[in-house]
């Protein structure tokens, strides 16, 4: 059965990783639904956060792959009950829309909006959440034909654990020097 | 301690610090700085020059399959570079140990479309181990040392560097340090005790135990332990197409090959078994045939060294990590004393079989044609066992595999995981440069000896002893007993209309003799054998001679055939 699964990965920060992990999914024809790269919090390791719609077999497999690249740290994967998530959203709407009347305020204030830049041409909407929430903003707010813009990134997510699996996994691994 | 050199010369030296003997290559316009500090360094390493880049990597290949050492091979950019890419795809599936240098255009160059450019780290990148692009002189030392250290430890596998022209050109102080450590890479899995327990406590239980052996073996120089594991509790065992010469042939728990064109008892059993061991091997597809029904009966212990191999085709009931040198001993020692009798009378009763309806038909055939089963026994009989058989691809490849005999380790080099077709006669020629003491014989194919027929030259340049055994049917071999057995007999494509080949070994300068008749061919074997240097021994085979047993593709190892199917 599929379903939505998060792996993350930890490497170091060289050229053409990127694509070395992707190629991994690309031949297993798996697709990325989104795909978050960025410094995490050990100095000069970088994190992968990689959302697919897959079954646990397939996603056992490709974790195990992206752990065998030489320059991946190490690799994990998680359902959605073990993690907290979200994305970010921005939405881009008419001024002019906006001042007409308080519809698209209320939607705002209903879907816990919040309003970052007014010009007197656009106003820049910014919401956190999951993928659901964002689409439900976008979805009210287009049926008015507000939208001028929209954007929204990948998933970037922590574990329900207490302690980061990799500092558990570095403590095995003697020779890492974490203080650097 | 640090001197000034060229990138050029850093390169070299630091393929002299990791004991390179031999560079394998072919220069060109990216790589030239390089192929020009060559002549200051000749004392220290030789290169050979190939006559195409996948010549070369197939030698490197062959060389480090029969020394245990890492194979270098070295070519220009752009279509050097890409002349290699099939090379580093076998060495992937088949875990060789290669560095691959190429040069590169200049770093302002790069990403412009310039002439002979092209993203060779891109393109190898799903086929090497770990690949790099240095654009500077400072960086070629610590590179090249990484490189070699990854190649050659945990699994072993192809890696590539990509070195620019101006790095080449460029200035360093040189200080070589080897690698040892590289902090995001583990390359040997930290074993746990408690599930070798796990594997003794079964094997200890087991009735029927089988074992499958695979590179990993050869890889990890386990031989020795591997022989005292299966001998302390009377492991029947059986070896993939990479595992062939681990074990001596006529070891008494020595039960043949497995695969599809594996031996009928070895296929068999596989789902008699009540335990599995797996030691260093990947269930490839062309050993256990259709996955839902291979081995359920039995429960599997995995032994491994690639975490990502555990649970890949067959689910694992015990699986231990680690180089199969370190964990087989401690395995052994929890091990109870077994002979397994009659388990290993049962290999035997279908071995008769396999005998009878097969093996006797190769080797002593009733028919006026030669087949290939009865040259590979004739030159066994003649080299008792000690010479390193090569091969290409093909129906050749594996009646050498079944047949011949071996009595020393690394005496088979083979292109198994990806079957390639050419890779025959370079990996003759660098096994040869490998070990020039020993015997190198090469089965190859009429198709496959026409893919890379031109690394004859690079034989007669290096003089390298080479006896070439072609077996020529004028056709694409496995392919037509394909279409024979399952396509009607309609022989699409797999005539050839081949050349004089003999005269074509003279024209590179290099002896040989044609064989028709059975009674000629004992003499021409010895003379062969006899002759000084490299050889084209051409034997003329009987056109429909097919390889059996066979385990047809989609069926499961127990539906292998000992002849073809009735219709």
């Amino acid at each position: 059965m599929k379903q939505t699964f998060t792996i993350t990965a930890f490497s170091e920060n060289h050229i053409g990783l990127l694509n070395r992990i992707t190629i991994i999914f690309t031949r297993r024809r798996v697709n990325i639904e989104t795909l978050t790269v960025s410094p995490s919090a050990i100095k000069g390791v970088h994190k992968f956060t990689i959302v697919v719609n897959e079954t646990r077999e397939m996603v056992e497999k490709v974790v195990k792959q992206i752990d065998k690249v030489v320059e991946v740290i190490k690799a994990f994967y998680h359902t959605d009950d073990e993690i907290i998530f979200q994305e970010i959203a921005l939405y881009k709407v008419s001024t002019d829309k906006l001042m007409e009347n308080n519809k698209v305020e209320t939607i705002v204030r209903k879907n816990a909006g919040r309003i970052v830049e007014v010009t007197p041409k656009y106003t820049v909407i910014e919401k956190m959440g999951t993928a659901d929430e964002t689409q439900e903003l976008f979805d009210e707010l287009n049926q008015l034909g507000a939208i001028l813009q929209f954007t929204r990134s990948g998933r970037i997510a922590v574990t329900r654990l207490s302690e980061e699996l990799l500092h558990n996994f570095l403590k095995k691994r003697e020779i890492w020097d974490l203080d650097n | 301690m640090s001197t000034k050199l060229t990138g050029s010369q850093a390169v070299l030296q630091s393929l002299i610090e990791e004991g390179t003997e031999y560079i394998f290559g072919y220069p060109g316009g990216a790589i030239m700085p390089v192929y020009d500090a060559m002549m200051d360094y000749e004392d220290q390493i030789k290169h050979i020059l190939t006559r195409h880049e996948q010549g070369a990597i197939h030698a490197a290949q062959g060389y480090a399959r029969v020394t245990g050492k890492v194979g270098v091979c070295m070519a220009t950019s752009g279509p050097g570079a890409t002349n290699l890419i099939t090379g580093i795809a076998d060495a992937m599936i088949d875990s060789t140990p290669l560095v691959c240098i190429t040069g590169q255009v200049g770093s302002p160059l790069l990403g412009t479309d310039a002439f002979q450019e092209t993203d060779v780290v891109g393109i190898s990148m799903p086929v090497t181990k770990w690949n790099v692009l240095v654009t500077k002189p400072e960086e070629i030392p610590f590179a090249i040392a990484q490189a070699f250290f990854i190649a050659k430890t945990g699994r072993p596998g192809p890696v590539l560097v990509d070195i620019t022209k101006d790095a080449q050109f460029g200035s360093l102080d040189f200080n070589y340090k080897k690698c040892t450590n590289i902090r995001s890479y583990e390359p040997k899995p930290v074993f746990e005790p408690e599930k070798i327990e796990q594997a003794a406590q079964l094997i200890n239980a087991a009735k029927k135990p089988y074992v499958l052996l695979g590179q990993g073996v050869i890889l990890g120089n386990a031989e020795a332990e591997f022989k005292a594991f299966i001998e302390k509790a009377g492991l029947p065992t059986a070896w993939t197409i990479l595992g062939v010469s681990a074990l001596d042939s006529d070891h008494p728990l020595n039960m043949g090959m497995l695969g599809m064109h594996g031996n009928y008892s070895t296929n068999v059993m596989n789902n008699q078994c009540d335990v599995l061991i797996a030691v260093g091997m990947r269930f490839d597809d062309r050993v256990t045939g259709d996955l839902k029904r291979f081995a359920k009966q039995a429960k599997v212990i995995h032994m491994e060294i690639d975490p990502a191999e555990i649970d890949k085709n067959v689910k694992t009931d015990v699986a231990i990590l680690g180089d199969v040198k370190d964990t087989l001993p401690v395995l052994t020692r929890l091990l109870e004393k077994r002979d397994h009798a009659e388990w290993i009378a049962e290999f035997k009763k279908l071995d008769a079989i396999e005998n009878e309806k097969v093996i006797q038909k190769d080797f002593y055939p009733d028919k006026e044609g030669l087949t290939m089963g009865e040259v590979v026994r004739r030159i066994n009989e003649r080299t008792g066992g000690k010479a390193i058989i090569v091969t290409d691809v093909g129906q050749h490849q594996m009646f050498a595999s079944r047949y011949a005999k071996h009595k020393q380790t690394r005496n088979f080099v083979t292109s198994g995981g990806l079957g390639t077709m050419g890779f025959g006669l370079p990996a003759a020629h660098g096994a040869a440069m490998g070990c020039p003491d020993k015997d190198v014989i090469l089965f190859v194919g009429d198709g496959g000896f026409q893919m890379t027929i031109q690394e004859l030259g690079t034989i007669n340049q290096t003089e390298a002893n080479v006896k070439v055994v072609l077996l020529n049917n004028k056709y694409l071999g496995m392919v037509r007993q394909w279409q024979q057995l399952f396509f009607d007999r309609r022989y699409s494509q797999t005539y050839l209309m081949n050349p004089d080949f003999i005269m074509i070994a003279k024209g590179f300068g290099i002896e040989g003799k044609k064989v028709m008749h059975r009674p000629e061919l004992d003499a021409a074997i010895d003379e062969m054998l006899s002759h000084k240097g490299a050889y084209v021994l051409e034997v003329s085979i009987e056109k429909e001679d097919n390889v059996f047993p066979m385990v047809p593709t989609g069926a499961s190892v127990s539906e292998v055939i000992l002849e073809p199917p009735q219709k």
